[in-house]
């Protein structure tokens, strides 16, 4: 087994990827790296579907599955079975131990953006870049695009895309008399408003969730991480990352963030029942909210998220890529399958049909999307909003290439000034300290 | 000027009537409010339509008798999968418990009977085995079944699950008390081989010992979670115990489905079968775990 210097780091990744980090580092021994795929061509996808075969493809998109079976009509000779593997980081560490393992992986697997840095670096994943995948560049929005477009190559195609924006519930707003925060400094005074007017209530919610805080310190210009190779830069103290930490501070301190985890059940009753007036989220919350908040029904509404200075600056909320991974057996086909997945108008139609938020533009811009005025909110034209948000947010943000650790460890650290409610800057020193020497120990060159 | 109370002599305080404890009875009362209220909460829950649970809280009634519906869409929820899970979970229990039911009684009464180099040493890894947690031994087994190209399969969690050191160091003492060496002896005079004599005699004496490690057994097998969580990828194989908690998940992230409507009665159904395994072998349960504690 060679043991050439980028694929000693590649195992080290491995490693440091898994979240029971001893698997990959013994495994490395014994995993036979599937042979890369890196001279295919662009025809070798429409003869790959037309010779057929089977694929395996991991998601969690509600969506998925009538997404294959379309598929599948359309392809008569290739089977996809469809397997849910988890939801984001259960599914990453049963995809590391496969990874580790040197197989068991999928063809072509969902990965979130702030996920995709570590696979693609742990050379997991197929670079799309020979399949001509790269002149799909002006079919996505920028901020999309640069998601998957990763050390030089393509690593995936974006299924979806999440511009930070703000949701409220306009029957709590008119009810407590507050008016639509356009800067943080109004949305603070508005949170003082109306904690202050009913105790019960909160403008919004955070518990300490790190996949939260960071589109959080993008969107106020921070750039804590910067990633070239093996050299990884970490500044949880820059002047965005404090800018975010100092607005948020004002809000955690005196106690006007709702300490309800997002997605807990907890959660789910707080916006049913108007204790949390507003979110600060990704565009993919209207389908949420009218899929599984019923009672929300005609209250909410959907505004550009607050800004520092006045600018439209936004960041990206969540959102995943479709990957081919390197032990596909059929490299080709996969690429095929997600060729068609993400930049078909037959499969995103299907995605825009669930309440999915796409990252196409062409989906984006067309005047049916833009002309939606879903009676749930109001009859408001929701997509204008949503897809001016698309174009607004803001280049540069790296994620770490052992982010899905990172984030695992942000409730030790950052998470401790959530629940103390003290200085969130010391809470992001702790981390930073703890994620330099994870990072070093696993290879990198940490600052 | 005090005056005794003659009927406290008369009845004194014995191990048959021990002496009330108000403070010891409300320590019960606490514990068993431990151990109910949770089982309260779920059945009270399952009962609750999907929006009854994000609008109602707690402990309070839904107002709706959601329950049995809850229950057909949990099985017909993504194609039937829960009717797969349980399937597993049975497969696992009565290939995994059921072996190592098996197994344990086979070795411990061997070892109890039979006199054999090394039965000492075996003895002590025994104990030792006991005391090292399964969850510390599911990564290096998971490394072991990768090897042999087993994980993502059934074996990944019936072989594991074939091995309980607690259950054969439980039938050993248990032979060492209830199976006499005259009865063997006088099996033996009579002609019987020694899996006759096993199969017919020591397994009936045996019987409360093995329905204990069974119990054990089961019940182990039944709430597996670590293993299977690290062992299997695909859904066709899980147990319920997985299972579920990946429709838990469900609940977060961009593509957020929750179904906790679905999670709850699916716990429901769950946890019936072992309260119902339970009470059956209850009175066994109870003879199998005293044995051993009175002499050693």
């Amino acid at each position: 087994m060679s043991t050439s210097q980028p694929q000693r780091l590649a195992r080290r990744t491995l490693f440091l990827a898994s979240g029971t980090g001893l698997l990959g580092a013994a495994l490395t021994a014994c995993g036979d790296d599937a042979g890369p795929a890196e001279n295919g061509e662009p025809a070798d996808l429409d003869a790959a579907l037309e010779e057929g075969g089977e694929l395996t493809y991991w998601t969690w998109t509600p969506s998925g599955q009538a997404q294959v079976d379309a598929f599948m009509a359309a392809h008569p000779n290739v089977t996809v079975e469809l397997v849910n593997a988890g939801t984001g980081t259960d599914q990453y560490t049963a995809l590391q131990n496969a990874v580790a393992a040197g197989s068991g992986a999928p063809d072509v697997a969902q990965i979130e953006y702030y996920a995709l840095q570590q696979f693609a670096l742990s050379e997991a994943l197929v670079d799309l870049t020979q399949y001509g995948f790269a002149d799909f560049e002006a079919d996505y929005t920028a901020s999309t695009w640069s998601a998957v477009n990763l050390n030089g190559g393509v690593y995936g195609l974006p299924q979806d895309s999440g511009p930070l924006v703000m949701a409220y519930n306009q029957a709590v707003f008119d009810e407590f008399g507050i008016a639509v925060p356009a800067t943080w400094e109004e949305y603070i005074t508005a949170a003082e408003a109306l904690h202050t007017a009913d105790a019960d209530r909160y403008l919004t919610n955070d518990a300490g969730d790190a996949g939260y805080a960071q589109p959080l310190i993008w969107q106020a210009d921070g750039r804590p991480y910067e990633v070239d190779g093996e050299n990884v830069t970490i500044d949880l103290q820059d002047e965005g990352t404090r800018r975010w930490a100092d607005a948020w501070n004002r809000m955690l301190e005196p106690g006007l963030l709702a300490p309800i985890p997002t997605w807990s059940d907890d959660w789910w009753q707080a916006l049913s029942n108007g204790t949390i007036a507003s979110l600060i989220t990704g565009a993919w919350i209207p389908g949420i909210l009218q899929g599984s908040v019923p009672d929300g029904a005609g209250h909410w509404r959907i505004a550009p998220v607050p800004s520092y200075d006045g600018s439209p600056a936004t960041s990206e909320n969540g959102g995943s890529a479709q990957s081919v991974l390197q032990q596909s057996k059929n490299p080709a086909l996969a690429a095929a399958f997600l060729r068609w997945l993400n930049h078909s108008e037959d499969s995103v139609g299907v995605f825009l049909d669930s309440g999915g938020f796409p990252a196409t533009t062409a989906d984006l811009e067309s005047e049916e999307f833009l002309g939606a005025a879903p009676e749930y909110f109001g009859g408001q034209q929701i997509n204008q909003v949503l897809v001016e948000a698309a174009g607004n947010v803001e280049p540069g943000f790296q994620y770490l290439p052992f982010q899905v650790y990172a984030n695992s460890i942000f409730p030790d650290t950052v998470g401790t000034a959530y629940v103390d409610r003290s200085d969130l800057n010391t809470g992001l020193q702790a981390w930073q300290e703890q994620l330099v020497t994870y990072g070093n120990s696993q290879g990198f060159k940490v600052n | 000027m005090r005056t005794i109370n003659p009927k406290v002599h008369r009845r004194p305080h014995s191990i048959t009537h021990p002496r009330k404890s108000i403070a010891l009875t409300l320590i019960m009362i606490l514990f068993l409010a431990y151990a109910l209220v949770p089982l309260l909460w779920l059945v009270i829950n399952a009962n609750k339509t999907q929006t009854e649970l994000f609008t109602v809280s707690g402990l309070a009634p839904g107002g709706s008798f959601a329950l049995f519906d809850n229950i057909v869409a949990t099985f017909t929820y993504r194609d039937g999968i829960f009717g797969r899970w349980l399937g597993n979970t049975l497969l696992y229990v009565v290939a995994g418990a059921g072996g190592a039911t098996f197994l344990a009684t086979l070795a411990g009464y061997g070892l109890a009977k039979y006199a054999m180099p090394g039965r000492r040493a075996y003895f002590a890894v025994v104990l030792g085995a006991i005391a090292v947690p399964g969850t510390a031994l599911a990564v290096p087994t998971f490394l072991l079944f990768s090897r042999l190209g087993l994980t993502d399969t059934p074996w990944a969690i019936i072989i594991p699950s074939l091995i309980s050191p607690f259950g054969l160091y439980l039938i050993w003492v248990y032979t060492l008390e209830s199976v006499p060496k005259e009865l063997l002896e006088a099996a033996r005079i009579d002609g019987a081989s020694e899996m006759r004599i096993f199969f017919t005699i020591a397994i009936r004496l045996l019987a409360p010992g093995i329905v204990t490690v069974a119990l054990f057994a089961i019940v182990a097998t039944w709430n597996n979670y670590f293993l299977p969580l690290i062992m299997l990828r695909d859904p066709d194989w899980y147990p319920l115990t997985v299972g579920l908690n990946q429709w838990s998940a469900q609940a977060s992230g961009v593509g957020a489905e929750p179904i906790y409507h679905l999670v709850l009665a699916g716990s429901v159904i769950t946890i019936v079968p072992i309260i119902a395994v339970f009470i059956l072998l209850q009175r066994f349960w109870q003879s199998g775990l005293s044995t051993g504690s009175v002499k050693g």
